[in-house]
Order: C-alpha cells, then sequence, then structure tokens
C-alpha cells in the first residue's frame, strides 16, 4: 500500500496570535512552528500501516522553504520520504489541487491528513482532494483499519460515531483517538537526516477565497468574582447583567 | 433566483444549526437580492417538521425522501445537493458549519466550481466587493475573505445569526434526485449516538467538567446541573483521555468547538488549547478551587472554591428560582 500523509506546518498551539503589516500578515516573531496536532494524529497512524502493511508512506506539504523542518519531523517520525511543493499555502483550494496532482502522479492508494489545519479550521482539503480525485473521502475519521483494499472506519459525529465501510483509494481527515501522537526517537532524527525530500513547484496557481486581512477579537473584560457562599448572586448576575438565563 | 440551504437532520428533526443557517441565508438575501430561501431536506424526516423550516425564513423546502439519504453518506449527499443546486439555478449555498456538513461542502466546493468559505461569523459586507468574516486561529482572530467566484458556499459557525421565527410554514416540494452506485459504495454500518442528550456543538448552555472533578463517579452532579440549566455536558481533554467522559464531549482546541451563551467550567485549570475550544461563547463562568488558575482571565464570572461544595450549592438557588 502507497501512502501519502498531508502535513501542515502551523504556529504551535499556544502562540500568542499578532499581525503586521497592516494586518495583512501573521507575525512569526517568537512563533514556534509544528506539525498540525491533527495530521500528527494522521501521521502517527500512518506509520502503524506502513510497518502493518509493508508499504510506502510519503510526507507531503505545500509552503516555503521554511517548512522543511517540520517535514522533517515527519520523516523521523517514520515517513519515507518527503515532498515539498513550494509556494506559500494561499488557501484550501489551492492547497487541494496540489496535493489531489501529487497522489494522482503517485497512485497512492490511502491520502490522510488532519481533519483541520489550526491555522485556518477550514477542515476542507480533503474532501476537495477526494473529489478532485473522484474518490471517496472522510472526516473527523477517529479509527482506520485496513484489510487488503477494505477501509473500515469510525467518523465523529455531534452526539456520537458512526462506522463505515469503504474500499481503497480513499481519503481520511484523522483525529483523536485514531493513533497516539508519536515522539521521534535518536535513531528517526538521525535517518531524517538523509531520506529523500524533493522539491516541486504548484502546478496551479488558482485560489477562491484567499484571506486579505486579519482581526483580533475585542479583548475580555475582568472576572467578577462571587464568593463561594454567595451562588444566588451568581444566579442573579446571570440572569439580569449577563442575561444568558 | 434562490439561495439554497443544506438542511441536516437528527432523528428526523431539523438540526437547530441548520435552522440559524436558513435565517442566515433569508437575511443574505435580503442583502443581495437573491430573492427566496429554498432549503433542501435529505432522507426520510418527519413531514410536518419540514414545515417549520419556514418559520426560519425559507420559503420553500425540496425534499428529497430517499430513505438511503437519512444517514450522511457524503459522497451521496454532496451528489444530490449538488443537482439541487444546478436546477435550482442558485448561486449561493448556505449550510451550518459540522462534522457532515464539513465533509459535504468541501465537495461541493468543487462540484460546482463555487467558492467555499467556513466558520463564517456575520453576514458579508457588500460595501466593496464581497466580504466574507471568518473566525480563525480556534477563534483567536479572524480573516476577511474577498469572494471573486460566481458560486459561493458559506459553511456558518454557530451563533453567525440570530434564529428567526418569524416567517410562515413553507411549502414543501418533493425533489428527485439520480443517485448511482457510486454515490453508495460506502456504506455506513452502524452509529452510537447519546440518545435523549442535548448535542453539545448545537447547545446554548454547555457545562464542563475537566480533571478536578476527581473520576467519573463524580459527574453525576455536573449533569444535575446541566439538566437543570437545560445544558449539554462537555469534558477537558485529559478527562476523555483517561476514559472517564465518551470522546465526542471533548471540547478544545482538538476537540468540539462551542459557541453557547453561557459556558461554565468546573475543575479545568483553563489551559490555552482547552480555551480555544469555548472563546466564542457569549458569557463564561469558571468554578475552581485555585484562584491562580488561568481559566479567570478567560471568565466572565468566577467562584475560588471547591467544586464539591459549590456545585449543589448552585443547582440548588437555580432550581429554587
Ligand atoms: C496539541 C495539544 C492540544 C490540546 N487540545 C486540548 C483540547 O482540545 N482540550 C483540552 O481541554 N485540552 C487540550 N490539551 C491539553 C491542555 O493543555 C491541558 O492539559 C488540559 O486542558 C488540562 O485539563 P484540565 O483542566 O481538566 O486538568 P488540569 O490542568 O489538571 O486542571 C485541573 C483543574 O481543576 C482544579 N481543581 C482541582 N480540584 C478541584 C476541586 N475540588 N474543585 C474545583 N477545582 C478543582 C485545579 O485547580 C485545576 O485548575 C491539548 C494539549 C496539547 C499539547
Amino acid at each position: 500500500m502507497k501512502i501519502l500523509v498531508c502535513i501542515t506546518h502551523v504556529p504551535d498551539t499556544t502562540s500568542k496570535i499578532q499581525f503586521t503589516a497592516n494586518n495583512t500578515k501573521l507575525d512569526t516573531a517568537g512563533v514556534q512552528f509544528i506539525i498540525g496536532p491533527y495530521d500528527d494524529y494522521a501521521l502517527a497512524r500512518a506509520v502503524e500501516l506502513r510497518d502493518e502493511t509493508g508499504g510506502t508512506l510519503t510526507a507531503v506539504n505545500v509552503g516555503e522553504a521554511e517548512t522543511e523542518p517540520t517535514l522533517r519531523k515527519a520523516l523521523a517520525i517514520g515517513a519515507d520520504d518527503a515532498i515539498r511543493v513550494n509556494s506559500f499555502p494561499k488557501d484550501s483550494y489551492f492547497v487541494a489541487k496540489q496535493l489531489a496532482h501529487i497522489a494522482k502522479e503517485g497512485s497512492y492508494d490511502l491520502i490522510l491528513m488532519g481533519r483541520e489545519s489550526i491555522d485556518f479550521n477550514g477542515g476542507m482539503v480533503h474532501g476537495m482532494v477526494g473529489e478532485l480525485l473522484g474518490i471517496p473521502s472522510f472526516s473527523p475519521v477517529m479509527k482506520l483499519d485496513v484489510e487488503g483494499k477494505r477501509v473500515s472506519m469510525a467518523r465523529e459525529i455531534e452526539g456520537g460515531k458512526e462506522y463505515v465501510e469503504a474500499q481503497l483509494p480513499l481519503v481520511a481527515g484523522c483525529q483523536e483517538p485514531i493513533a497516539e501522537w508519536k515522539i521521534p526517537n535518536m535513531r528517526g532524527i538521525m535517518s531524517a537526516r538523509t531520506k529523500p525530500l524533493t522539491v516541486v513547484e504548484p502546478v496551479s496557481q488558482e485560489t477562491q477565497a484567499e484571506a486579505a486581512s486579519f482581526q483580533l477579537p475585542a479583548a475580555k473584560g475582568s472576572v467578577k468574582l462571587i464568593d463561594k457562599d454567595q451562588v444566588g448572586e451568581l444566579v442573579r448576575l446571570l440572569k439580569v447583567e449577563a442575561k444568558v438565563l | 433566483m434562490a439561495i439554497l440551504v443544506y438542511l441536516e437532520q437528527a432523528a428526523g428533526k431539523v438540526k437547530s444549526t441548520s435552522l440559524e443557517a436558513v435565517s442566515f441565508a433569508k437575511a443574505l438575501a435580503q442583502k443581495t437580492g437573491e430573492g427566496e430561501v429554498v432549503a433542501l431536506a435529505l432522507g426520510t424526516m418527519d413531514a410536518s417538521e419540514l414545515a417549520k423550516v419556514g418559520k426560519a425564513g425559507a420559503s420553500k423546502v425540496l425534499y428529497a425522501s430517499d430513505p438511503r439519504l437519512t444517514e450522511g453518506v457524503i459522497q451521496a449527499h454532496a451528489s444530490a445537493t449538488a443537482q439541487a443546486f444546478k436546477s435550482l439555478g442558485a448561486k449561493t449555498l448556505v449550510l451550518a458549519k459540522s462534522s457532515l456538513g464539513d465533509a459535504v461542502s468541501a465537495r461541493l466546493a468543487i462540484k460546482l466550481d463555487a467558492a467555499l468559505v467556513s466558520n463564517v461569523v456575520e453576514l458579508p459586507d457588500l460595501s466593496s466587493g464581497y466580504v466574507v468574516k471568518r473566525s480563525i486561529y480556534t477563534g483567536k482572530a479572524f480573516a476577511f475573505t474577498p469572494v471573486a467566484k460566481e458560486n459561493k458556499i458559506l459553511a456558518i459557525k454557530k451563533n453567525a445569526i440570530e434564529l428567526s421565527k418569524e416567517g410562515v410554514d413553507a411549502s414543501v416540494e418533493s425533489c428527485s434526485v439520480s443517485l448511482t452506485d457510486v454515490d453508495f459504495a460506502s456504506k455506513i454500518t452502524s452509529t452510537e449516538r447519546a440518545s435523549g442528550q442535548i448535542l453539545l456543538p448545537e447547545a446554548d448552555v454547555v457545562v464542563s467538567g475537566g480533571r478536578g472533578m476527581k473520576g467519573p463517579e463524580n459527574w453525576g452532579m455536573l449533569e444535575e446541573l446541566a439538566s437543570t440549566l437545560g445544558a449539554a455536558t462537555g469534558c477537558s481533554k485529559p478527562v476523555s483521555d483517561i476514559g472517564w467522559r465518551p470522546h465526542h464531549e471533548h471540547v478544545g482546541q482538538t476537540g468540539v468547538k462551542v459557541a453557547p451563551s453561557l459556558y461554565v467550567a468546573v475543575g479545568i485549570s483553563g489551559a490555552i488549547q482547552h480555551l480555544a475550544g469555548v472563546n466564542s461563547s457569549k458569557c463564561i463562568v469558571v468554578i475552581n478551587k485555585d484562584p491562580e488558575a488561568p481559566f479567570f482571565k478567560a471568565a466572565d464570572y468566577g467562584i475560588v472554591g471547591d467544586a464539591f461544595e459549590v456545585i449543589p450549592k448552585l443547582t440548588a438557588a437555580l432550581k429554587a428560582q
């Protein structure tokens, strides 16, 4: 089985989000970039499946040169090789076009990624890639097993989950608890340095919904503390002041 | 001209978030001059429920009653919706952001050659072009997205608009869609759904517990508080990781993002990843025994105290009024 896992390069979940250039660019000063947490789940499951079925695992990212350490980390965790599509990921459609092209060229059987990126939270790249390739897509997938061509999945729905049976090839947007995050070990880190990382140029420049500018939410007022023996006062405030009861 | 709304159902009833999408579409149609709002219902549904979609702002409901569409088969839902969109001659599709909505709308964006904007928080600004405001960085910021494509899909975030109840009953028209085996190639073999509970992503009030609750045996008091408030229950990630609560209750960056009117957090420290899932709430109440807990900085109201003491008192005070 040939597995493709799509990796985003995103600010760490603890990052303070700020913008520069007249609110048109993320201020990356002091921001640490990581593999998207959902992509990290997809990668962990992909490594397990590759080890079980003895196939190959390629990691791909659409990003400029600064994303290479993130791809190297995916190699350290267990991907066999990596591809970087050399462009800023302008919007979901732009990214989906590049990924669909890579997936088609490489005839991958299983395409995994996170359910959404944690920067733009679109949650649409997996579906777009599936439709562009004319193959099924599923998300958010919390369990995925492969037996021959048959794929058994659990997909989270509001208030529960549904079990789905499908056939390869397919695309899945993953989330926990599909697998446990893997931390690269020393051997992985050493071998990642020499694993192949190919850089290719984008196949299309088309976008559909590119963000033009950004805004931070209004600052929150300070908390009103209520004595623990005055819970009735909290009820009153929720009713008359906050008007939420 | 019309705007199409993709409706989702839970046990035969239209989801409240889908009704919000209808109200959003109605206000949008008034703004853009796109005419009426037509809603699409897929799968077996309660027909009397469908007329009620009119109250939220739709003038017509297209009802594709194919029972195979009752479950959310992603490919089939995308094909059926694309057909309805084209035969209606619509240019805009509105839907609520959800597990199924995300999966279906992404495929539709390609099928309809439409610009898809997700997590939309308010009506687009038409003063220069068509600019959509959406929530990004898990609620930590907003992005303004100009859309030039003729076909548009807006996936709205909860509370993007107030649900309207002023409309009149809609006419319900049956709608036939032609679906192939390919659309149903994947099969939903079974579904597990918590029954009789308010669904977390749709809830207007949420009561969440964290590791400070000490164990699953203590959830009874949170459930009682929740039922007094008509709330859904949620939890922090470690709580679902240890298995005290089911995964679909996990709130935060890597779990469910909620946007209720009232979020009550009990024994949750308020780690930034948890806050990311609740920062769209209108009002946040924090109960924590540690006055230094970071959650207090994100709260509107707080009580510093032991949950096991405060919760029963709070439930009693709510019941008393
Ligand atoms: C990439 C990533 C993603 C993550 N995603 C999420 C996510 O989506 N959601 C999420 O929740 N977390 C997430 N986390 C984990 C997060 O960082 C925190 O570890 C987690 O939220 C802490 O959960 P908690 O508040 O229940 O537990 P703790 O941090 O242990 O806090 C327990 C709190 O309970 C209080 N307490 C104890 N006893 C009592 C009592 N008797 N009465 C009142 N208060 C009491 C304590 O003062 C403390 O503040 C993520 C972490 C990472 C790295």
